[in-house]
């Protein structure tokens, strides 16, 4: 998911034709108070005019309890935005203020249940309530982790090796793990380190992170090459799920692949590669169903 | 030395025999940081000379001061491949009285081979020359000043023209060889402090562009050469020296060595980073008209598989010879590209001249794949339209055109949209191009010409392709 | 009506200068005047028309914005110069 400031038009104009799953459009920390109205209607007139394609758009608005925050659940929903993403999401009652916004809103224009919510997770008390935020909700389709509010909050700094946000990433995942959703982790800002950006983006993909933020084109390809199975991967995924349709087929219980007995996570993990191709476009979906 | 012809500028320029109404000539090999053309022409002004023509190979920025004596009447007409800046701008808004006769490399080649363009009198800048006239673009001596590498533009006024002047700012010993100009071929020598801002000349070498979008391009287009069916081992290529074009070649060369490939030769403008895959004996030759940076400049000067190549010898069309027949794949920019594959690079979308032909026509036409690589919108000025604002580079020479949002090929080259578009790129019609262009920034009013004709674009046959007018306010 | 500006000089941006005046004058300064003076007018004015605004001088510098983003900054002007939000509470 890339990041793009909701107060830099230039950028906003082309930002999806380097291929990120989804951007942000950000009205929160990266637009200036005096700036929150005009980005705003940046935002608004940007969502409701550019052709953006297949790209998964999601803005970030104001907490509900700043003067901006409703305004800005107003203007992005009637812009039809994809998911809201609220920020330091600390509570379930939070997320069930804001749903009752969107839905005022939706009823409004006639469009109700199309606004999802993304919560982003940036301090200990977020943590804490991981999963009572990840089931708020119907619309939650997700939760990430924001590593500098967060680690300014436990009263640390961030490095390289993120041992401060060890039990944010596993809390998060495990939440969204059971509440069927979601994660996604946090921005990494050292463009010019394009090694360690590796290096944390494959610890976050094995702790089972469904994707991360970025803040510039030239990451997307990094997290594009972790997160995509290799030729070999998906051979040996298709292999798996063709042999369990043949042995429901046959109604037989146990199969083995290759002499390894298969069993069902080995199958879940074999679905979810697949899944990862089609979506890297590998595989056509059509193939698969 | 017994025979010296190392003389005094004014005293070069009494025995020339230069007289009003004549064709002087100059290189550009020293591009942003030229001292030689201002001081010609200042020198010629205070001497009284009217009405001469100017050819010069191309001009830019640093040449506003021609304005001046444009209005003086000292000069009343100019060829160029090129024109940048204020000079440009004036002469879109009718400075001269004769139209700017706009020529490629390879056709200002042509010309004065086949003596259309005659010469009178060439001032040719050198960074070094002995006393007979033996120059080069570089210097072997500790006083060098200045180093531009080739004089490839250079070298068909030192053969053809009247009676030539090398101008230097590096006086070394009897014999200055290996040469380029070669001391037969000249007339005066003249000494001077400085031909070139050193600084200008020829930077270090380009640094890779950080720009997102280059990015994104460059690994298009490399993607494009890799899967077009010409990027087989003793491949050739050309590229520009836009950050696009660069990059390409950084992406291209990880291909070539996973793959065991060997280019046999670049061609052009040759940059440090051509020389680096030379030098790790991914290219084998390098052919070099002009050498766009220091690293390049020494290369050229050191290594004898890294040649000097003339403006006739690398681009003529008239010389089946010339190295652009044997070119496989160029890549090259564009102000705006047309849904016929029409390619202009000299007037804006503001219908101001800003821009070159440089080698654009003639490697388009003779090469097996020409590349155009050019980002689909430049803010909010359209680089694919309906039709160019002016025709520089026909369309039948053009095969591809990359954009960030897709691909359009020729339809005169079917085979290379299959094996695009069996390699999973993103081939689109070039009309869906220029629509979507069109949806996002809307569709331009005509532009405020009038109807003085300020410049001709010449075909490489010497035929006239296209004509600019001028620009009212 | 007071003066109020919004947008910047940044790429892509247009800086719109609002204050008091009589019908809608605009003054247009683009580097793409020749090819979109008009239609970059013809945007300002109809945006300011469709806020209800009828008289009012606008002075525009733009560096190439696209409509939407014209349109997003004159109505950040226009709200910011009148007090009137077009969003509510």
């Amino acid at each position: 998911m890339m990041f793009v400031p909701g107060n830099n038009p230039g950028m906003m104009a082309d930002a999806h034709i380097y291929g990120p799953d989804s951007i942000m459009l950000d009205l929160e920390d990266s637009v200036t108070m005096a700036e929150k109205d005009a980005a705003r209607l940046l935002v608004y007139n940007a969502l409701k005019t550019i052709d953006y394609g297949t790209t998964e758009m999601v803005v970030r608005i104001n907490p509900l309890n700043t003067p901006y925050g409703k305004k800005d659940v107003e203007a992005v929903v009637k812009a039809g935005v994809d998911v809201i993403r609220m920020p330091k999401t600390e509570t379930a009652e939070e997320v069930r203020e804001l749903e009752a916004e969107i839905l005022k809103v939706e009823t409004e224009i006639g469009r109700v249940g199309e606004t999802q919510i993304m919560a982003a997770i940036e301090s200990a008390l977020g943590v804490v309530n991981a999963y009572a935020i990840a089931t708020a909700s119907k619309r939650m389709m997700g939760i990430a982790l924001g590593a500098e509010d967060y680690s300014a909050n436990l009263k640390t700094n961030r490095t390289p090796g993120g041992a401060e946000l060890l039990l944010a990433r596993e809390q998060i995942v495990v939440a969204a793990r059971a509440a069927g959703i979601a994660c996604f982790d946090t921005v990494y800002s050292n463009l010019d380190d394009m090694e360690t950006f590796r290096k944390e983006v494959e610890l976050i993909k094995t702790l089972g992170f469904d994707g991360k933020s970025i803040i510039n084109p030239r990451q997307i390809e990094v997290v594009n090459s972790v997160f995509t199975p290799t030729e070999k991967e998906i051979t040996k995924a298709r292999a798996i799920v063709a042999a369990i349709k043949e042995a429901q087929a046959k109604g037989s219980g146990v199969i083995a692949v290759n002499g390894k007995m298969v069993d069902r996570p080995v199958v879940l993990r074999a679905e979810r590669t697949i899944a990862l191709a089609v979506a890297a476009g590998f595989i056509d979906k059509e193939e698969v169903l | 030395m017994r025979n010296t012809k190392v003389v005094t500028l004014e005293e070069a320029i009494r025995r020339s025999g230069l007289k009003d109404g004549m064709t002087i000539s100059f290189h550009h090999h020293f591009r942003g940081g030229d001292k030689v053309v201002n001081m010609v022409v200042d020198c010629l002004a205070a001497m009284g000379f009217k009405n001469l023509k100017l050819a010069a190979s191309s001009l830019s920025d640093v040449h506003t001061p021609l304005i001046d004596h444009i209005k003086n009447g000292v000069i009343t007409g100019i060829s160029t491949s090129g024109l940048r800046g204020a000079l440009a701008d004036a002469v879109s808004h009718g400075l001269l009285e004769e139209p700017v006769v706009f020529r490629s490399h390879g056709g200002r080649g042509s010309a004065i081979a086949n003596g259309e363009l005659k010469i009178d009198v060439a001032f040719l800048g050198a960074s070094s020359s002995d006393e007979l006239g033996n120059a080069c673009g570089y210097s072997r001596s500790e006083n060098a000043k200045s180093i531009c590498g080739s004089l490839g533009y250079a070298l068909p006024d030192a053969r053809y023209a009247r009676h030539v002047v090398v101008i230097t700012d590096d006086l070394v010993a009897y014999p200055n060889m290996p040469m380029s100009i070669h001391a037969a071929d000249v007339e005066s020598v003249v000494v001077v402090e400085s031909v070139g801002d050193s600084s200008k000349i020829a930077a270090g070498a380009i640094r890779d562009s950080k720009n997102p979008r280059d990015i994104l391009l460059a690994k298009q287009a490399a993607k494009v050469i890799i899967n077009s069916g010409l990027f087989v081992d003793g491949f050739s290529i050309q590229t520009g020296t836009g950050g696009a074009s660069l990059a390409a070649v950084k992406y291209i060369r990880e291909e070539m060595i996973n793959r065991g490939i060997k280019a046999s030769f670049a061609l052009g403008g040759i940059t440090a980073h051509m020389v680096k895959l030379h030098e790790e004996g991914l290219i084998g030759k390098l052919i070099d008209v002009q050498s766009f940076d220091k690293v390049a400049a020494e290369s050229i000067k050191n290594d004898p598989a890294h040649q000097e190549v003339s403006a006739v010898e690398y681009a003529s069309g008239q010389h089946l010879g010339s190295a652009t027949h044997a070119l496989d794949i160029v890549i090259l920019s564009a102000l705006e590209v047309d849904t016929n594959f029409n390619v202009n690079v000299l007037v804006g979308s503001d219908g101001i001249i800003r821009g070159a032909i440089g080698g654009h026509q003639d490697t388009a036409a003779d090469s097996a794949l020409s590349i155009i690589v050019c980002p689909l919108l430049r803010g909010r000025i359209p680089c694919v339209v309906p039709r160019v604002t002016t025709l520089i580079t026909p369309g039948k020479s053009v095969d591809v055109v990359v954009t960030e949002y897709g691909i359009a090929v020729n339809p005169d080259r079917p085979e290379i949209a299959e094996r695009l578009q069996a390699a999973g790129l993103h081939v689109v019609p070039i009309a869906d191009l220029a629509a979507k262009a069109a949806s996002i920034i809307g569709t331009p009013d005509p532009l405020p010409f009038g109807d003085k004709v300020v410049g001709v674009v010449m075909n490489r046959d010497g035929s006239v392709l296209d004509k600019i007018y001028n620009i009212v306010d | 009506m007071k003066n109020a500006v919004a947008g910047t000089l940044e790429s892509g941006d247009i800086l719109i200068n609002i204050g008091p005046g009589e019908g809608l004058q605009v003054e247009l300064q683009s580097s793409v005047a020749a090819q979109f003076g008009r239609q970059i007018k013809a945007v300002i004015t109809e945006t300011l028309e469709g806020l209800g605004i009828q008289d009012a001088r606008v002075e525009a510098i733009d560096k190439g914005a696209l409509d939407c983003t014209i349109r997003a900054r004159v109505t950040a002007a226009a709200v910011r110069a009148t007090g009137k939000d077009v969003w509510k509470d």
